[in-house]
């Protein structure tokens, strides 16, 4: 049993097809990355998953379980999800910001959240930024704290969308430092990104979306360095300079 | 000048009424315009319309005019069809004042709330709701304690407003501010000395309200571009 199922999946917005039809499993452990140009439904098949978006069509599973309307909330506790802005909550301390989820979501003990928070800001290398605010905080550090803030749910997988896009260039290798051990570590893992070399180095498999399609997919090999469509070559030749 | 400063002394006896009577409209507003705002939100059609409809009647009417209904007009209601109703039986005219004066305010309220629930990204919510939280448990963790922040000096001018508006109270039995200036006035004939008291009597409330106000403003103000 596939860890996520993704059947038929289709989204539109008003007349406009955003995915035409996705199919896509995803193993325990494996780290999938989505690759592709703007517009290419990348963010949004993403977005479906956990139902930020309501897929017009198509069913998802998680373990196995249908996701609906009724078990969404307790669903997306297994999926964690790092958006590109951050969206840290900006009233709370970064340590709340930890353990608003669990606290409140999963009942936890309080005193327990906050020492597992703690080894989630060590695990993400920003155990002194506990008490700070958001605002006080660079763009690499908040989103290293957004991926701590997913992670503090205990979550079965990991969702990125284009968790670097926003953040000044210096502080892209931090973030995907702490994503490369994420994966080392067996968390099974579906990002959306720009970057071509993380893709290279950590997917297990990379699919290549155009058009509300999935037009390739294979190893990071197959479709970055041997891409067989020409679609995909004319985007990597336009990316990878 | 000693007239001038009677005629203050005794408009200031009806602070005490004004200010209860504004406190418990400004909770009841609050409170009622929260609901308010979160019905004008929701998926239901039903509740938005009902929101919406409640809104344009109260912001479309003077408030003397529901407080003579509320005062007057219901217990007559009542009594035409055979109910013995009489506001002095529950608490005195104060009370429908004090309703009229809170659910006058919460329609202000609600679009004030509904347009600092809308000023927060809506990423917030999404976050809040990846984490597994239900609509309502982010509504009340996340986006209401960030959009608390940018309503609170709209909420304290409604405060202000308030505090004026319920000088039409007089008119339904509620010995405030005004009223008090009106009976002395009618006994001493200190027109000009009575009604200048009973406006420096407001005077003292609503200015250094609005001072306080103003500093919070630009206190949020710096603190924004300091981030």
């Amino acid at each position: 049993m596939s860890m996520i199922e993704i059947k038929g999946l289709c989204k539109s917005f008003g007349d406009h097809e955003v995915l035409r039809g996705i199919d896509q499993n995803v193993e325990e452990g494996e780290v999938l990355c989505i690759v592709g140009p703007s517009g290419s439904g990348k963010s949004t098949m993403l977005r479906c998953i956990n139902r930020l978006e309501e897929p017009t069509a198509g069913e998802i599973y998680v373990d196995g379980e249908l996701v609906n309307e009724g078990n969404i909330d307790s669903m997306r506790t297994k999926m964690g999800m790092v958006f590109q802005s951050f969206n840290l909550f900006p009233h709370k301390s970064v340590l709340d910001n930890l353990t608003i989820g669990p606290i409140n979501v999963k009942k936890a003990d309080k005193k327990e959240s906050e020492e597992k928070a703690m080894k989630l800001l060590e695990r993400v290398g920003l155990a002194e930024k506990a008490g700070e605010y958001p605002r006080n905080l660079s763009g690499g550090q908040q989103q290293r704290v957004a991926i701590a803030r997913a992670l503090a749910m205990d979550p079965e997988v990991m969702l990125f969308d284009e968790p670097t896009s926003a953040l000044d260039p210096e502080m892209v290798g931090e973030v995907l430092d702490v994503m490369k051990s994420l994966a080392k570590d067996g968390m099974t893992m579906i990002v959306v990104t720009h970057e071509m070399g993380f893709a290279k180095e950590v997917a297990d498999k990379v699919i290549f979306m155009d058009g509300g399609y999935i037009v390739e997919q294979g190893t990071p090999d197959d479709v970055l360095n041997h891409p067989q469509m020409d679609r995909t070559k004319d985007f990597l030749s336009k990316v990878l300079i | 000048m000693g007239v001038y400063l009677k005629g203050f002394l005794i408009a200031c006896k009806g602070i005490p009424a004004t200010v209860a009577v504004s406190l418990i409209a400004i909770v009841i507003g609050a409170a009622f315009g929260l609901l308010l705002a979160l019905c004008s939100q929701t998926k239901s059609k039903i509740l938005q319309v009902l929101a919406k409809v409640y809104i344009d009647v109260v912001r479309g009417t003077p408030m003397l005019v529901q407080a003579l209904i509320m005062a007057y007009g219901i217990p007559w209601l009542l009594q035409s069809w055979g109910v013995g109703f009489k506001w002095d039986n529950f608490g005195g005219m104060v009370v429908p004042a004090v309703i009229v004066c809170g659910f006058n305010s919460a329609a202000y309220m609600s679009e004030v709330i509904r347009s600092g629930i809308q000023a927060i990204d809506k990423g917030q919510m999404e976050a809040a709701r990846s984490l597994g939280m239900s609509h309502g448990m982010a509504m009340r963790l996340v986006i209401i304690p960030q959009a608390i922040r940018i309503i609170l000096p709209a909420f304290a001018n409604e405060f202000v407003t308030l505090i004026k508006e319920t000088s039409v109270l007089g008119y339904v039995g509620v010995v405030e501010i005004l009223r008090r200036g009106q009976l002395w006035n009618s006994s001493s004939f200190e027109t000009f000395p009575a009604y200048i008291g009973v406006a420096l009597a407001y005077m003292i409330l609503t200015i250094p309200l609005s001072k306080i106000i103003n500093g919070y403003e630009r206190k949020m103000a710096r603190k924004e571009s300091a981030a």
